[in-house]
């Protein structure tokens, strides 16, 4: 069996993260650029299950700029066997409804049975993708799991909903993304970082993938962009015995009480 | 030229009792055109949701009762969506920021060809159709985006939106379910959550105490619970506070949990990480208390305060206390 895990490299949410002001695309210079840390728990699902199970590869898959090799590389030292990278100039600013054409054409021109991502990135916020890439596909969708059982037919887990945890079941082929609740990822031995540098990471442009960004379909398009004004320290006071006093004042006379 | 209407995913407790995010998801759908709901619940509890739905604004409620609903993932309720947009052709669709309203949002997208709007914190209407409103990095951007044509589906972030719909006796249309794409997943067992807190929501509360590493315990973590119930608040934590253990996961706020917007946040014993900030810097006023003088929590504070929690706290509720007597 085939478990495709979705990556997504993105700014590092630890540090300042900027838009550009002109185009509204991210500000590349201004972050770091890493493993959405959800990311890497799919990850960690899909290799702990390899190592598990009989004849259970797993492959990387995701689109972004030229800098996102490093990171599939950095991530295949988790001990993913290959990795697929959608380039091409064209994605740049690409919508969600592009964004999901891309990756279900390039996860079925690989071919998988389960495919993982992580259920909301950190820096989209979007959490739409999966079960777009599911309806694409064909497959059935089990998103934002806390809880993740594979066996060679199906998916099964527990996902929150409206007053209680349900317990999802889907055959493969599935769609499933996991929440912060499954366990953290390993750290990457040297063993690993090396065997990473010899496994196959192949590269796709959209022409590969016979898609069309130009396609007269409806986009979401971002019409402006503005800087939030910086918060800055108001008053700051040491207690002196007498701060909890002095707090209910300032919050009576703010009306805040 | 008619109004134009607005479809609105309305969800529903398995008794069928809506969900709070309903009110604004139809005062998001006011401001827009006309509310037009959707309910998809199980056999025999969509009856009284149906009318609450027009108390909330909704003008027309389509209804569908389903076993179904119960023992399969998502496509009961795409399904009658479907069915329902085909009938009022909306200009936009709205739905509930949450797991249950992206999958149907992303199901419907892809389905009707159109555009997303996800994790949006306001909607309003130009000369050229509707915009929506989005708040990037933790708040520290603002976007507004639409979509080019089409119908666009809208994910409405809880407790973004504070319009309220006006109470209207809503036209009822009971809708068949159709047959299900046999691509989705089963729902093999449900377990009831324990009784709800009777504290307000933290995503919609008008102020919320948080509570972080610094309360040391889950015992000390009860301080934080003490304040918020003096103060009437909404509970939240750090996500070191919930890694710790000291709250549940439902109260994180912060870059992987809830972003929170209130008129009054009180941060206790948090030391104000980045991703803490960015579920929570638009609050209109941000107090902290913290014994560390060098905490970043400090550097957007309104008013600060070095010192323990465990002093400071008790004293402010006894002083607020004093002045309700």
């Amino acid at each position: 069996m085939r478990i495709a895990v979705l990556v997504k490299e993105v700014p590092d949410s630890y540090g300042e993260r900027r838009l550009n002001l002109t185009t509204g695309l991210a500000d590349r210079q201004a972050s770091d650029k890493v493993l959405d840390e959800i990311t890497s728990r799919a990850v960690e699902a899909a290799v702990s299950h390899a190592e598990s199970a009989e004849g259970v590869e797993v492959a990387l898959v995701t689109m972004g700029p030229e800098s996102a090799e490093a990171t599939l590389r950095k991530t295949l030292a988790m001990g993913a066997d290959s990795a697929h990278h959608v380039l091409d100039p064209e994605l740049s600013g690409a919508d969600m409804t592009l964004s999901a054409e891309v990756l279900a054409a390039v996860l079925q021109r690989i071919g998988c049975d389960l495919v993982i991502s992580g259920d909301v990135s950190s820096d989209g916020t979007g959490g739409v993708i999966p079960t777009m890439i599911a309806e694409r596909m064909g497959a059935a969708h089990a998103t934002s799991l806390d809880t993740l059982a594979i066996t060679d037919s199906t998916v099964t887990g527990q996902r929150e909903s409206y007053g209680g945890t349900l317990t999802v079941e889907a055959q493969l082929p599935a769609v499933v993304s996991v929440t912060e609740r499954l366990p953290d990822a390993r750290f990457p031995g040297f063993k690993g970082i090396m065997a990473a540098k010899k496994k196959p990471l192949e590269t796709y442009t959209l022409a590969d993938l016979g898609i069309d960004p130009a396609a007269d379909v409806p986009r979401s398009i971002m019409l402006s962009v503005t800087e939030s004004p910086a918060r800055t320290a108001g008053e700051k006071i040491n207690d002196e015995g007498d701060a909890g006093k002095k707090l209910a004042e300032y919050l009576t006379e703010k009306k805040l009480v | 030229m008619a109004e134009q209407k607005i479809l609105t995913y309305l969800p529903v407790l398995p008794s069928g009792e809506l969900m709070g995010s309903a009110a604004e998801l139809l005062g998001a759908a006011a401001q827009l055109g006309t509310p037009v709901g959707v309910i998809v619940t199980t056999p025999g509890v969509s009856q009284a949701a149906a009318e609450s739905a027009g108390e909330l604004g909704a003008a027309t409620v389509y209804v569908a009762e389903h076993e179904a609903v119960g023992t399969t993932l998502t496509e009961p309720t795409v399904n009658v969506f479907t069915t329902a947009w085909e009938s009022v052709s909306p200009e936009a669709v709205l739905v509930p920021n949450d797991i249950d309203g992206r999958d149907l949002a992303a199901r419907l997208s892809v389905r009707t060809h159109s555009a997303i709007a996800a994790d949006v914190v306001g909607v309003h209407r130009d000369e050229e159709g509707i915009v929506a409103h989005h708040s990037v990095y933790g708040s520290t951007f603002t976007t507004e985006s639409a979509t080019t044509h089409g119908t666009l589906i809208v994910t409405l972030r809880e407790g973004a939106v504070d319009h309220r719909g006006q109470a209207v006796t809503p036209e009822i249309h009971r809708v068949e379910l159709g047959e299900l794409s046999p691509h989705a997943a089963s729902i093999t067992e449900f377990s009831a959550s324990a009784e709800a807190s009777t504290r307000p929501d933290l995503r919609g509360a008008p102020t919320v105490v948080s509570g972080g590493r610094g309360l040391g315990s889950a015992e000390g973590f009860a301080l934080a619970e003490q304040l918020a119930d003096a103060l009437g608040a909404g509970l939240g934590a750090s996500r070191a506070a919930v890694d710790a253990g000291y709250a549940p996961h439902s109260l994180q706020v912060g870059q992987t949990g809830v972003t929170v917007a209130p008129d009054l946040y009180i941060a206790l014993g948090i030391s104000g990480a980045v991703q803490h900030l960015a579920g929570m810097q638009t609050a209109k006023t941000v107090v902290a208390i913290n014994k560390d003088p060098e905490a970043p929590i400090f550097d957007i504070a309104d008013m600060g305060i070095v010192g323990d929690v465990f002093e400071v706290v008790p004293q402010l509720i006894e002083t607020l206390k004093g002045q309700n007597s």
